[in-house]
């Protein structure tokens, strides 16, 4: 790291700036000009409307209850998958991959072909009144698929370069399987399953592609806040649209803030454990960046 | 006993307990999850013709689509991987005030929802908006609602993907092999071209190509800046959902299972150069 002295070198700098001014920090500014044109009192007025509370309740519900199965299943399967060495290990790590690569349109479209009510399992559901489709249980499972990798893919390249010693001295000491997760890993891998629990809720909550094949937009319903962002902006509500907007864009700013947080504290963590135990680098895999 | 038969399922032995609490979790949540939905695309596939399945997928309107899904990403990604290298290469050589506020602010696209950042990108461009005003005299061409808002909206969604990729391996190389260059006689741009370029290449393919796969499958941020013109400005997720909306269930399917198909294939293939690369460096 060095002060730029030559002047391509502040060329350069001015140049990313400008980028990043253009690119990033000009449409956050938009949007809270854009929620805040019509003043205050129109901005609350916009929040009171019963929609908007609705569609806010809607997509924290999806997010408390999606965040939590996705913690389960990230921590199972990155212990699974970096504390033993079977045969179809590669292939567990590649599957929790899928939901990154396939666009969100055809997740979305994947689920209505089997609960839907176009597939016999689907007309089975719905003959015995049970609707997931089109409802809310079908916008938290479309969730849940999106949003499934990350927990496992933060974890993965932590718990591989921690190693596990402690785990093995622990059960030489006569710890149970629970014992050993809960006083032994669990501590380690503390910063980066917050992390992923951050990154995770970003994604519930701003998921939009695949929610939008399920829900069938029913306002008061199945609208979540990024859904009621485009269908206030098609009925040419824009300082509404830009309400529920500059909501999640306080989402997002906060999921930034907390996520500059933990990635420091991980790295003091990585440090610590790079000190005491120099054998393993530390390889952090590019996908679990993956937005 | 088994393992007299069969391949042994163990490659080592597992000493910690919990195996098969993790495992049985993990593939029943992978299957019914992830697996699950795909195949039931595929078997709701198999009740089609061929030449129904032709018939969708060869639709004019979606071939048109594809061309653009794939212009549209091919243009992103160039200007993602330009735009990403220089912000990582700025946020770890130099030190100038507002570097910490860059780093941080580069991973906005993953948090902003893609809905807001189309809504937004659109609204700055619009020929009256912030940015239009003086972009729509300095170019001629509209930018919002047209195709050049597809490309840079999907630029704006995939930017986080370079930068991420190729920024730790920037802060990895350190000083000692461009000053080992600088001794032995090396100008600036032989050092940058022979030195440090080499190495970032792999980061960079990887980088670039999961911005592709991102422009490829990106939605929200597309359809609200695109302005969805029948044969100019749809992307191929669109008309997944367009022939949904006319209840076409068979048609939105055959699309859906070409692009299913072609990132899936993206994937794998980014996986099998990256264990490649990675086997090959380590031995």
């Amino acid at each position: 790291m060095k002060k730029p002295t030559r002047a391509h070198q502040k060329f350069l700098i001015a140049l990313g700036l400008a980028c990043v001014t253009l690119f990033l920090l000009v449409p956050l500014a938009l949007i809270f000009a854009q929620a805040l044109s019509g003043g205050l009192d129109l901005l609350l007025a916009n929040l009171r409307e019963p929609y908007m509370i609705h569609a806010i309740g809607l997509t924290l519900a999806v997010a408390a209850l999606s965040v939590p199965i996705n913690l389960v299943f990230g921590i199972m399967l990155a212990w699974c998958v970096t504390h033993y060495d079977f045969r179809g290990r590669k292939l567990l790590i590649t599957l929790v991959d899928i939901p990154y690569a396939v666009s969100p349109v055809v997740a979305g479209l994947c689920y209505l072909v089997v609960y839907g009510i176009e597939s016999s399992f689907g007309q089975w559901l719905s003959e015995r009144d049970i609707q997931l489709m089109f409802a809310w249980p079908g916008v938290l499972m479309v969730t849940v698929f999106v949003t499934s990798p990350y927990v496992a893919r933060i974890l993965i390249p932590v718990m591989q370069a921690q190693g596990q010693d402690e785990e093995y001295a622990a059960l030489c000491l006569g710890a149970s399987g629970w014992q050993i997760f809960r006083r032994v890993s669990l501590p380690k891998i503390k910063w980066a399953l917050l992390y992923g629990v951050v990154l995770t809720n970003a994604r519930a909550v701003g998921e939009f592609g695949a929610v939008s094949v399920v829900s069938g937009t029913i306002m008061n319903q199945t609208l979540t806040l990024p859904l009621l962002v485009e269908q206030l902006n098609n009925d040419y509500k824009t300082a509404a649209a830009f309400t529920a907007a500059s909501l999640l864009a306080c989402m997002a700013l906060l999921t930034l803030v907390l996520k500059t947080a933990m990635e420091w504290r991980q790295q003091q963590a990585m440090r610590r454990a790079d000190r005491s135990e120099p054998a393993n680098p530390v390889a952090v895999a590019p996908a679990a960046q993956a937005g | 006993m088994s393992s007299l038969t069969f391949p042994r399922f163990f490659l080592r032995h597992p000493i910690l307990p919990g195996f098969s609490l993790t495992f049985g979790f993990s593939a029943f949540y992978l299957s019914l999850v992830i697996l699950l939905p795909i195949c039931a695309l595929l078997l709701y596939l198999s009740d089609m013709s061929w030449a129904q399945y032709w018939q969708a997928v060869s639709d004019r309107r979606v071939v048109q689509s594809y061309y653009v899904t794939l212009s549209g990403a091919f243009y992103s990604t160039i200007a993602a991987t330009m735009i990403g290298m220089l912000l990582a290469w700025i946020i770890t050589r130099y030190d100038f005030p507002g570097r910490r506020l860059i780093d941080s602010l580069v991973d906005l696209p993953f948090a902003l929802p893609t809905s807001v950042a189309g809504l937004t990108l659109a609204t700055l461009l619009v020929p009256g908006g912030w940015l239009g005003q003086w972009l729509y005299p300095l170019f001629g061409v509209k930018l919002a609602y047209a195709y050049p808002g597809i490309v840079i909206a999907m630029t704006f969604t995939s930017l986080p993907f370079v930068v991420r990729t190729v920024q730790p391996i920037l802060q990895d190389i350190g000083n000692e092999h461009e000053e080992a260059a600088l001794t032995l006689g090396a100008g600036k741009v032989q050092i940058f071209c022979r030195v440090i370029f080499p190495s970032l290449v792999p980061a960079l393919i990887t980088g670039a190509s999961q911005a592709f796969i991102r422009s490829l499958g990106e939605f929200g941020a597309v359809i609200m800046i695109a302005g969805n013109i029948p044969f100019k400005t749809e992307v191929s997720s669109l008309m997944i959902f367009v022939r949904l909306q006319e209840y076409n269930y068979p048609a939105a399917t055959a699309i859906a299972s070409v692009i299913l198909f072609s990132s899936l294939a993206l994937l794998f293939l980014l996986q099998l150069a990256q264990a490649r690369y990675i086997s090959g460096k380590t031995k």
